[in-house]
């Protein structure tokens, strides 16, 4: 609603700014540029001061709120632990808003919920009149501007520029904000749980603390069978994509006829554009199923049903494309004269492919490999499907193993005890897999940039 | 070099021809075998997928005699929209159903027979009768959809032949349902439930409307949000960044981004925009916020190639007639790129659609059978609803989920099918 | 050079527009000079390449001796190359070309079913425009021919092999202490004379080289022409070139081509000196190409 007026008066101050430039023009003054960035400029005027103010305001909103519902709160509620105070803060949010509540009803809460809305209320009243006085305000500044001395366009290019500058710092900011966000938490979590533990422990049981329901009790928090079982499943993963994908590549760079080519590269696309929910699965209902009875079939005992290897097969299927297009193109970017070179000499094809063009190749087919490595590590949805919860210490592909992002997944989904260390331990989780994946990706982007630069 | 030798060489190559030609088919064949099994891999995904779904675009449904008398009901006289609600429909079929088969009076069996019917018939009739409460007190011929195990029987997937204690489907059901079929009660027809209805506890009554609305509203908040933010960045970075520190700093942080699993988005999703800012968990706005800086840097990409791809003599032309840089790249620049920008937009948006495990993470994953209609609304999305379904026991699950799937790769197969479309329609030789 | 004060308009430019390539090229009339010699090393007879739908070569005949360096010379897109690559049948490796017409190494067919290519190009070894060393070892490059080939009982053989056909191509001396650096690092004639040390590995009966010094400068040509005189001594050897320079100081008999026609045949010194054909006359003496 609010947005809707500052809307529709931006549009006016455009409309007015631009009609006085052309009334000025006419009269015959010497303004700078077109009327119409003027126009352009008594909007910026106009849209951008109150648009700030209301977005400073609408975040900072809730903690004032929050403030000063707690001071209307008894004083051992108030001395709660976070956590607790969390619920109760939900709760009486809930009463505000007419919606459904755990807690049996409650005068106090009621209180503070009639509380919370008044000041709801207010601060709504208040921030619509600061921001349309804003705009007016502004509108106004815009217009006297108007003039010979101002450049408006000028203004209104830079303006722009801001924008853009602007725009490509978001990439940063999500960075950050990634960093950030993983890296708080994680050092919450590590002061409760030594990092040594956590990084060389070999039991991995965090459900445990819950039980006991004491915050930052003795779950045990060992991650090392979890990164055993990430690295097993991907390196599964990993044995199946690298060939199958390798050779894929290969065979349209180098064999197959145009017609060929053109029909296989977008069915490859088309198994590289499913979504993992599906390849989860087709996982979970189809190829674990089937490797057990296989493994049984040839006399396996105790093939797990949600074993490492199904779910490692299936990642690798979905990688296939992913390192197929990759090296094709790495592989296409070996010069003709190469091969020309090596065929002169008398190689066949394959000798010419596997002496001269692979080796040629090799630094960017490795950083697809890398990259590819990346993705499998991060890979979620096959594994949450498809791989288990249980966090054995083997490498044993027919048992069930689990993996990073499982265990994320189940960690943050459902319900969340706040600070529990259970809760913690995820996003340390996550600090791994970030750092980990982010050292494989760079190392890749800087090997593949510089096998470019080489034949360019 | 003397003729002896130079005989030598001929000699030695042509006695290791044979071995190198065997090599050289060998490899030609490996290669041949990787594509096409990763080829048959996709087939045989589509097929099983395709195989699991079809049957659930049709469902079963039994004709009964319902008579809508205000006692069984237990509604009284001019009732109100509540006790309308509230009203025991459920009585009403069961009695319809006992009328049907007076023999059954074991109260077992009578369980057995009630099975037949969904729990989620009941609806169809409250949903009726709300809109038109002169039905009160008349009898009606309705259609209404069967339980799951009569429906997996009725597809022939319960094998009659078993001992009884084996299937869920017992001999009793068996006898009514053959009956019902042969007196023309009991039809199979387009399952408009699954388009119409969100989640539900019963697989008969399950839907995607709601995951549909929850994937549409997302996808919006993604495209507004992730379009303008990317275009702008990839005019920057193209047209106008100095090549310095800083620029490459960007550049190689956009790559390693477009590599950052997604999952890791959706911690930053939970602890910045969940918890820091307090928005609201499992909506849409906060899923588009996460996806759209997912799909960012896909969209960044392609639309630095698309600008890069503009030949700089346009640029020059522009700059020659007086316009400034940014007029020119507004002016020209831009829509000549655009085709380029826009296919690279909706495979990220294909993407997006696609992506789950962020999802997950802040919380669109809650059981939710409304339909969301803002972007505040708890919801969920096709996938993470496909990932909930996939996690269910029941037969008439494991059909929706394929068949759920189904929509969904037919959403990206268009999606893609668009994006190739504009690639090859405009694709121009400068 | 200039186009417009050439008192003699352009084949390529003005005729093409009203005439068919094959018209002009019917017009150019038979090929001057003695394209055969006694005991030919290899033979090309009445060969005709297309690319596709275009033909690029229109009935050539021509012999290559042993011991013997034949140049070919003429404009830019002349079919040089083509007919060059017809030699050792490295056209077999672009899809839409078609040769036909007789090709003979030692009186063997080469395009005939029982001959092998890959054996073929082991005995007729070629050298690229621009050098194309393995992004491998000084080393492992000369060895590659040799090792895909067998052509060694044992490492020794092997390192004696490398060792002479780096003397032979004459680079030994500048890379003998650095054999395990990589052949990108060298400089270009460098590279072109590894190359040709590849090349020799194999020890080709054969050598062919598509303008081998378009991308050296003057002293490293020099070193290769030197080195080509030399090679005469064992191979026969077939060069393509831009530089009447450089084919009238290397090669004892030169053919002129044009658009895809061998005009004009004949021994080095004759043709530079008494061009029988009106265009090879127009070449030579720079009036266009
Ligand atoms: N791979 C190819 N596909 C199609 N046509 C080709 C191909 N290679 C050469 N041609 C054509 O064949 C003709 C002869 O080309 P060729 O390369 O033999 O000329 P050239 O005499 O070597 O020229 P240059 O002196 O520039 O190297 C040209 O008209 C060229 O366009
Ligand atoms: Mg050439």
């Amino acid at each position: 609603m609010l947005l809707l007026i500052i809307f529709v008066l931006t549009s006016i101050a455009y409309v007015v700014g631009r009609s006085r430039a052309a009334t000025l023009r006419k009269n015959g003054e010497q303004l700078h540029s077109l009327p119409r960035y003027y126009g352009y400029l008594t909007a910026i005027y106009t849209a951008v001061p109150a648009l700030l103010l209301l977005a400073i305001w609408s975040a900072s909103e809730p903690t004032f709120l929050k403030q000063s519902t707690v001071k209307t709160l008894p004083a051992e509620v108030q001395s709660l632990p976070q956590g607790q105070l969390d619920l109760v803060l939900n709760d009486i949010k809930n009463i505000a808003t007419g919606g459904i509540t755990q807690t049996a009803d409650d005068p106090l809460r009621e209180a503070s919920a009639k509380h919370y809305n008044d000041r709801k209320n207010t601060s709504q009243l208040l921030k619509s009149i600061v921001v349309l006085v804003a705009s007016i305000l502004g509108a106004l500044y815009g217009l006297r501007k108007i003039g010979i001395h101002t450049r408006a366009r000028v203004f209104v290019e830079r303006a722009m520029m801001t924008v853009l500058i602007a725009c490509s710092c978001i990439a940063i900011f999500t960075t950050v904000g990634i960093v950030l966000s993983v890296l708080f938490e994680s050092l919450r979590f590590f002061n409760k749980v030594p990092f040594t533990e956590f990084a060389f422990g070999l039991h991995w049981s965090p459900q445990t603390s819950i039980r006991a329901d004491q915050v930052g009790s003795s779950g045990s928090f060992g991650a090392v069978p979890i990164f055993a079982g990430t690295l097993l499943i991907s390196a599964i993963a990993m044995l199946v994509a690298v060939p199958f994908g390798l050779m894929s590549a290969i065979y349209l760079a180098e064999y197959a006829s145009s017609n060929v080519r053109a029909w296989a590269k977008p069915l490859l696309e088309i198994l590289a554009g499913i979504p993992t929910v599906v390849y989860g699965f087709f996982a979970a209902l189809t190829v674990a199923p089937l490797v057990r009875d296989i493994f049984e079939g040839v006399g396996f005992e105790d093939v797990a049903s949600e074993s490492a290897l199904a779910a490692g097969l299936v990642m690798g299927i979905m990688i296939i494309p992913f390192v197929s297009s990759l090296s094709d193109d790495v592989i296409t970017a070996v010069p003709q004269a190469m091969r020309d070179g090596s065929l002169g000499l008398g190689a066949t094809k394959s000798e010419t492919i596997k002496r001269v063009v692979i080796p040629a190749a090799l630094p960017g087919i490795v950083g697809a490999i890398l990259l590819a490595v990346s993705r499998a590590i991060g890979e979620t949805m096959i594994v949450v499907m498809a791989a288990g919860l249980a966090a054995n210490l083997t490498i044993n592909p027919l048992e069930a193993v689990t993996t990073v992002t499982v265990q994320i997944v189940t960690l943050l989904t459902g319900d969340q005890a706040f600070d529990s260390p259970k809760t913690l331990v995820a996003f340390a989780l996550g600090l791994m897999l970030f750092i980990t994946t982010l050292i494989l990706n760079v190392i890749a982007l800087v090997v593949v940039r510089k096998y470019r630069e080489q034949y360019e | 070099m003397n003729a002896q030798e130079k005989l030598n060489t001929t000699e030695v190559v042509r006695g290791s021809l044979k071995r190198r030609y065997a090599r050289e088919k060998r490899f030609r064949l490996f290669g041949l075998a990787a594509i096409t099994a990763s080829l048959t891999f996709l087939a045989v995904l589509l097929i099983t997928i395709t195989v699991r779904g079809l049957p659930a675009f049709k469902q079963t449904f039994i004709q009964l005699e319902v008579t809508l008398d205000s006692k069984t009901l237990g509604v009284g006289e001019n009732p109100d929209i509540n006790e309308l609600r509230k009203a025991n429909y459920n009585g009403a079929i069961k009695k319809s159903l006992t009328a049907l088969f007076p023999d059954v009076k074991k109260r077992k069996d009578k369980k057995a027979l009630y099975k037949l019917v969904s729990k989620g018939g009941q609806y169809d009739l409250q949903k009726r009768v709300m809109a038109d409460p002169s039905l009160i007190g008349e009898t009606l011929k309705v259609w209404l959809p069967v339980g799951d195990d009569t429906n997996s029987y009725i597809q022939g997937n319960i094998d009659s032949s078993l001992p009884e204690k084996k299937r869920r489907f017992k001999d009793n059901q068996i006898q009514w349902v053959d009956q019902l079929t042969e007196d023309k009660q009991i039809q199979r027809r387009f399952n408009s439930t699954f388009f119409e209805r969100g989640d539900s506890r019963e697989p008969e009554m399950a839907g995607i409307k709601g995951s549909l609305f929850g994937s549409m509203l997302t996808l919006m908040v993604t495209l507004l949000l992730s379009f303008p933010v990317a275009v702008a960045t990839a005019i920057y970075l193209e047209e106008f960044a100095p090549k310095n520190r800083w620029t490459d700093i960007i550049e190689v942080n956009i790559n390693n981004l477009a590599a950052v699993p997604s999952i890791v988005f959706g911690l930053l999703g939970l602890a910045i925009f969940i918890n820091f800012f307090s928005l609201p968990r499992s909506a849409p706005i906060v899923g588009g916020l996460v996806l759209s800086l997912m799909t960012l840097p896909t969209i960044i990409i392609s639309a630095r190639a698309a600008l890069k791809s503009v030949p700089p003599s346009i640029r020059d032309a522009a700059l020659g007639v007086g316009a400034s840089k940014l007029q020119v790249v507004f002016h020209h620049v831009l829509p000549l790129a655009m085709p380029g920008i826009l296919t690279g937009t909706i495979i990220g948006m294909a993407q997006a659609l696609g992506e789950t495990a962020p999802l997950l993470m802040i919380g669109m994953v809650a059981f939710i059978v409304d339909v969301p209609t803002s972007l505040t609304d708890p919801a969920t999305v096709l996938p993470v609803q496909i990932y909930q379904w996939a996690d269910l026991p029941e037969k008439g699950f494991v059909e929706k989920t394929s068949a759920a799937i189904m929509v969904l790769l037919a959403f990206l197969i268009v999606m893609n099918a668009v994006a190739v479309y504009l690639r090859r329609k405009f694709e121009r030789k400068w | 050079m200039n186009e417009e004060v050439n008192p003699l308009p352009s084949l390529e430019q003005d005729q093409t527009s009203e005439q068919t390539i094959e018209e002009i090229v019917a017009s150019l009339g038979d090929t001057v000079g003695q394209p055969r010699v006694e005991d030919p090393k290899m033979s090309v007879s009445n060969v005709d390449v297309f690319y596709g739908d275009k033909q690029a070569i229109f009935g050539v005949d021509l012999d290559i001796a042993n011991n013997e360096v034949v140049s070919m010379i003429g404009p830019s897109g002349c079919g040089k190359s083509t007919l060059l690559r017809c030699l050792n049948r490295m056209n077999d490796t672009i899809p839409i070309c078609r040769v036909s017409g007789e090709l003979t190494l030692d009186g063997e067919d080469i395009y005939s079913k029982d001959t092998d290519p890959v054996l073929l190009r082991a005995r007729v070894g070629m050298v690229f425009q621009k050098p194309n060393p393995f992004p491998k070892s000084i080393y492992e490059n000369v060895a590659y021919g040799p090792r895909l080939h067998g052509l060694n009982r044992n490492k020794a053989d092997l390192d004696d092999i490398v060792v002479n056909s780096l003397k032979k191509a004459g680079i030994y001396n500048e890379v003998k202490n650095r054999l395990d650096e990589s052949g990108t690092s060298l400089s270009g004639g460098q590279q072109q004379r590894l190359c040709i040390a590849r090349t020799i590995a194999c020890s080709p009966e054969v050598i062919l080289m598509d303008e081998p010094c378009s991308a050296l400068d003057p002293i490293a040509t020099a070193k290769i022409e030197e080195l080509i005189d030399e090679l005469r001594e064992n191979y026969a050897i077939a060069i393509v070139t831009h530089s009447m320079q450089q084919a009238a100081r290397v090669s004892q008999r030169t053919a002129y081509f044009h658009l895809g026609k061998l005009v004009e045949v004949g021994d080095t010194d004759t043709i530079f000196t008494n061009p029988r054909h009106e265009l090879t006359e127009n070449y030579i003496t720079g009036r266009f190409g």
